[in-house]
């Protein structure tokens, strides 16, 4: 079993709700793709050459400031379930975890983390180097990515082309390689059916939109990742103001779409709200799926003022620990164990009794 | 920026059509955009990569030949039909053994070719400018770190000082 203390924060300091706009913005995530020179992209090289590759940016890493002290996870070393446990924490992806449905863990996949920054070793492209933070904060997560991207970049040899920029596995990426998302709440759009106008919108606009683990996964308790499409053809400051800009716009109209329902329908949201956290609180058997979409409500009735107890952090920690790997290592059982539905409303009910009191 | 058609909602499309080799360049608004039947660039996200290939490669058959798919990266021995099925190119080689076709692809990923961004042989200068106010900050903690002998944090302190200067 993996130690997830030896991270600060257990690598989850992105939950703390203290970013600006916590109640909408969960997170802010940039990553860098890059790769190494003289060297062939993933898909093609061999187990020796991914070795090559982990050695040569983990001494780049030990020699840096910002990886320094970076404790190291080799998933290809690591149990199914430690390995969804990384992979529920967002800090690597699905792809590199093993976890698709026919997926291998691929000899050599690593991931480097300190604090708020890391660095993902031997998925697409040879290194994704990528940050993390709580809320809204384009600019501090992009600053500290930008510095390791230099740190890394003067030990390494990247590969890089005039015309193309950084390159890249797959043409999408090549460019700038970076990719920004703002995990956001829009239970507002959704409840008013305005979402699918604001998506629409966004996609004219050259953003994306992504469930809550990003890239393939569903869209679930109305958390949507909005992420720049292309990478080639803009700077890195221009995806990421363009990105910004259009974050805000859609928090205001979240916003809006908030008041208009309080204003309209105020009965209605009330009910469903409090429905939510009643159930929530009392229930006695939930899936995570459940809990995820009763937990959307709930967001929203805190964010709103009709809950006054309950604190953002709470509800992300929920939103963590109710996960299946995450439940099943914290109750000591299988993360297919029949039981898990019934730990997961125990842990919620002592979660949510902590915070308000017994009779909250 | 105003629409160029409209001249009165916000242009937040750019459409750049290339007609009988002149190129032109017209900024639009979300409503004029659709009715010339632009669509978004999200469509083209959710088509299957593959799809996209074979549509720039359709294309380039018009301009350029398009490569045989003999033709292999003298690199890593990956052919472009590799790429055309798996999505993925086999080494970095591969954007100069198979340039023209990608060019065209990269046109309709990005719509462009051209990296504006940070460029990799330029970075070492810029990353070495000195940030002033925090390396003022740095210091300031240094020095409290040392007054209360927390020489732990004062060595840390001490490496994040070298590294900004």
């Amino acid at each position: 079993m993996i130690d997830l203390s030896l991270l600060t924060d257990g690598g989850v300091g992105w939950l703390d709700a203290s970013g600006p706009a916590s109640h909408l913005v969960l997170s802010t995530r940039i990553r860098l793709a890059r790769n190494l020179a003289g060297h062939v992209f993933q898909g093609r090289n061999s187990e020796t050459e991914r070795e090559e590759i982990l050695g040569s940016v983990e001494e780049a890493a030990r020699e840096s400031v910002l990886l320094r002290r970076a404790t190291r996870f080799r998933l290809d070393r690591l149990d199914r379930i430690d390995r969804q446990l990384l992979h529920e924490r967002h800090l690597v992806s699905k792809e590199l975890a093993g976890l698709d449905p026919d997926g291998r863990v691929r000899s050599g996949a690593s991931v480097l983390v300190q604090e708020r920054i890391g660095v993902m070793l031997n998925e697409e492209d040879h290194l994704r180097i990528q940050g993390l933070h709580s809320g809204f904060a384009l600019d501090e997560t992009y600053a500290e990515v930008d510095r390791l991207d230099a740190e890394l970049g003067q030990r390494l040899a990247f590969a890089f082309h005039p015309e193309f920029g950084y390159l890249t596995s797959c043409p999408t990426n090549v460019g700038t390689g970076l990719r920004a998302s703002v995990l956001i709440h829009l239970p507002g759009l959704v409840l008013t059916k305005e979402i699918n106008k604001v998506l629409h919108g966004l996609a004219q606009v050259g953003l994306t939109h992504r469930g809550l683990y990003g890239e393939g996964s569903e869209v679930v308790g109305q958390f949507f990742q909005l992420s720049n499409q292309t990478t080639l053809g803009s700077s890195e400051r221009e995806l990421l103001d363009h990105l910004g800009k259009m974050v805000r716009q859609v928090m205001d109209y979240e916003e809006q779409a908030r008041q208009v329902l309080l204003r309209d329908a105020a009965t209605v949201i009330e009910d469903k709200v409090w429905r939510a956290y009643g159930l929530l609180r009392y229930a006695r058997s939930l899936s995570f799926e459940e809990a995820m979409n009763l937990l959307s409500p709930v967001r929203l009735g805190v964010g709103v003022g009709l809950i006054p107890d309950v604190a953002m952090y709470t509800l992300n920690k929920l939103l963590i620990y109710t996960q299946p790997a995450h439940l099943a290592v914290a109750e000591g059982i299988g993360p297919d164990d029949a039981d898990l539905p019934f730990r997961r409303a125990r842990f919620v009910r002592k979660v949510l009794e902590s915070e308000v009191g017994r009779r909250g | 920026m105003s629409c160029d058609q409209c001249r009165e909602r916000e242009a937040v499309i750019q459409l750049t059509q290339i007609v009988n080799d002149q190129v032109t360049t017209l900024h639009l608004c979300e409503k004029c955009a659709a009715e010339k039947g632009v669509d978004s660039p999200g469509a083209h996200a959710k088509t299957p990569l593959g799809t996209l290939i074979g549509a720039a490669m359709g294309k380039s058959t018009e301009q350029a030949p398009a490569p045989r798919s003999s033709e292999v990266c003298v690199r890593c021995g990956g052919s472009f039909q590799d790429f055309r099925e798996s999505g993925r190119l086999g080494c970095p080689d591969c954007y100069r053994s198979f340039e023209t076709p990608l060019r065209d692809l990269l046109r309709r990923l990005h719509g462009s070719t051209h990296h504006l961004g940070e460029r990799y042989a330029e970075r070492e200068p810029a990353a070495v400018v000195v940030d002033n106010e925090q390396a003022a900050d740095l210091r300031e903690q240094l020095r409290l770190a040392v007054e209360t002998e927390n020489f732990e944090l004062a060595a840390e302190l001490r490496d994040r000082l070298r590294v900004l200067e």
